[in-house]
């Protein structure tokens, strides 16, 4: 269980978060939708300890993870039990696919012999759709589908309990996007992770959501279960979701 | 005369500020190389890279200087009939002087440079963020190797660098101005002295934690798209320059006067 409670972050003047309040229970899939720049990014990196919130409290199975006494041990358990699949791909460049993949299995106290990582590497490669040949290349050869799969097989190579996806579809034309957004959902089902997504593209949020929330003027605007999405008179949402160019919610931003 | 005060007291602010983030992130630089995980392949691959590869850069360098040094003293010495002294002065400023300030600035073009655009492209494609999601120090992981590299990588560089800038002088000495060959390396032989080479590797070691530390710093800390990694390269190579240049005094003044 995730709870964030009250959660504040700004840059300079730019009050990004201005109170955030969320619960996303174990084993679910929620998706937080809102338009750019509304700071979706930034609270999936304020649960990651990547940005400190200015206040709030953000707790993991009630244990809280801003703290900042935090010691380096306690750190690296923590992200241990998260996976994340980063907007660009962000697969580091000068190391093979593989070794992309089998990054956290290589290294660390629980490191795994070479030839053993690079087996589960090629599994998750086949389980994100890819060849195992693709294992010997380099990010920079692979298409923009085939990076982002590369990323996701990264992202769950450590089998781990929670998963994060930043804009899974972005820049995919529309049927990777699909493949894309069944992956994740077949993925986070047979491994029984939670996952928060954040997106704009509206075909996501129906394909991977078990709830939904929808982050606007820095705070959690509606949330409820997918099912319930499309009836909420929420104005705010009701724009969002069917892309209206009219509405609460103004288009220059 | 608020605004006037204000516009000088705020770069002086911004200097002092810039000093000590540097000062700090060098601390927890060196904090860590001490403490493990060791990442030994990022270490092989960095002096590889900034040792290995820079060999022919120092080397061109050197021997061109070397040679240019010889005629100079010549003519210099010719002055007052002291042409003798071409030999001994050529060998104790590339040793003391030439060899490791060259060196260290094209190192600082060379190596500053590709480590700050790496490192601030990696920033920029949230490839730092993704090794911190997996549990990996980018410190420890990116800034530790690099430095430890050219820290050691340099002051071999600078003896390389050195014996190839005394054969430079050597070759010019002996084809363009009449020197013996065995008159020529007996002079160098006998009035170089061991600290002077010993001086100079140390400053080797010194401009080489700057060049890589500068390369780090303004990678990690580089801003937003192409421009950002850009100034970051541009900010990285100046400013390990200006520090070589500034240390080196210091160590020599250090060094040299008693």
């Amino acid at each position: 269980m995730i709870t964030l409670t009250d959660v504040h972050k700004q840059f300079g003047a730019n009050k990004v978060l201005q109170g955030v309040t969320l619960g996303i229970a174990s084993g679910t899939s929620m998706v937080i939708i809102g338009g750019s720049g509304t700071g979706k990014s930034v609270l999936l990196k304020c649960i990651l300890g990547l940005v400190r919130p200015d206040a709030g409290q953000i707790t993991l199975d009630g244990q809280d993870v801003t703290a900042k006494g935090q010691s380096g041990a306690d750190r690296d358990a923590f992200l241990a039990r998260f996976g994340m699949l980063f907007q660009g791909g962000a697969l580091f460049d000068s190391l093979h696919v593989w070794e992309n993949v089998a990054f956290r299995l290589l290294r660390g106290p629980k490191a795994l012999p070479k030839a053993q990582a690079r087996e589960i590497a090629i599994e998750k490669l086949r389980r994100v759709g890819l060849k195992p040949e693709t294992a010997d290349l380099f990010p920079a050869e692979l298409s923009g589908g085939m990076q982002k799969r590369v990323g996701l097989a990264r992202a769950i190579a450590a089998e781990p309990e929670i998963i994060f996806f930043d804009e899974p579809t972005t820049g995919l034309d529309p049927i990777m996007a699909g493949v894309i957004n069944e992956l994740i959902r077949e993925i986070v089902v047979e491994m029984g992770a939670t996952a928060m997504t954040i997106t704009h593209d509206m075909s996501s949020v129906r394909a991977i959501a078990d709830n939904v929330a929808m982050l606007h003027g820095g705070v959690i605007r509606w949330t409820g279960p997918v099912s319930e999405m499309d009836a909420t008179p929420d104005p705010y949402v009701q724009q969002f979701i069917h892309g209206r160019a009219e509405g609460p919610i103004a288009s220059v931003r | 005369m608020t605004a006037a005060l204000g516009a000088l007291g705020r770069p002086v602010l911004q200097a002092v500020a810039a000093v000590g983030r540097v000062a700090l992130f060098a601390a927890s630089v060196l904090g860590h190389i001490l403490r493990p995980p060791f990442y030994l392949r990022e270490l092989g691959t960095a002096v590889l890279q900034i040792g290995w590869f820079s060999l022919p850069v120092v080397g061109l360098t050197a021997i061109f200087t070397g040679g240019a040094l010889a005629l100079q003293i010549y003519a210099g010495g010719s002055r007052f009939n002291a042409e003798a002294v071409v030999p001994s002065i050529v060998a104790i400023g590339m040793a003391r002087e030439l060899g490791p300030v060259l060196g260290g600035l094209m190192v600082a073009a060379r190596v500053a440079s590709s480590i700050a655009a790496e490192i601030g492209t990696m920033k920029v494609t949230e490839q730092i963020d993704a090794l911190v999601t997996l549990s990996t120090n980018p410190l420890k992981y990116l800034a530790v190797p690099r430095v430890l590299a050219a820290t050691l990588s340099m002051p071999v560089l600078v003896g390389v660098g050195d014996a190839i800038g005394i054969m430079g002088g050597w070759l010019v000495g002996i084809t363009r101005l009449d020197f013996n060959s065995a008159t020529y390396l007996k002079n160098t032989v006998d009035f170089l002295e061991p600290w002077d080479v010993g001086s100079g590797l140390v400053k080797g070691a010194v401009f080489g934690f700057i060049v890589a530390l500068m390369g780090c710093y303004h990678g990690m800390n580089s801003a937003r798209g192409a421009q950002g990694v850009g100034a970051a390269t541009k900010a990285a190579v100046v400013s390990a320059s200006v520090l070589i240049l500034a240390a080196n005094y210091v160590l020599t003044e250090v060094f040299f006067t008693s």
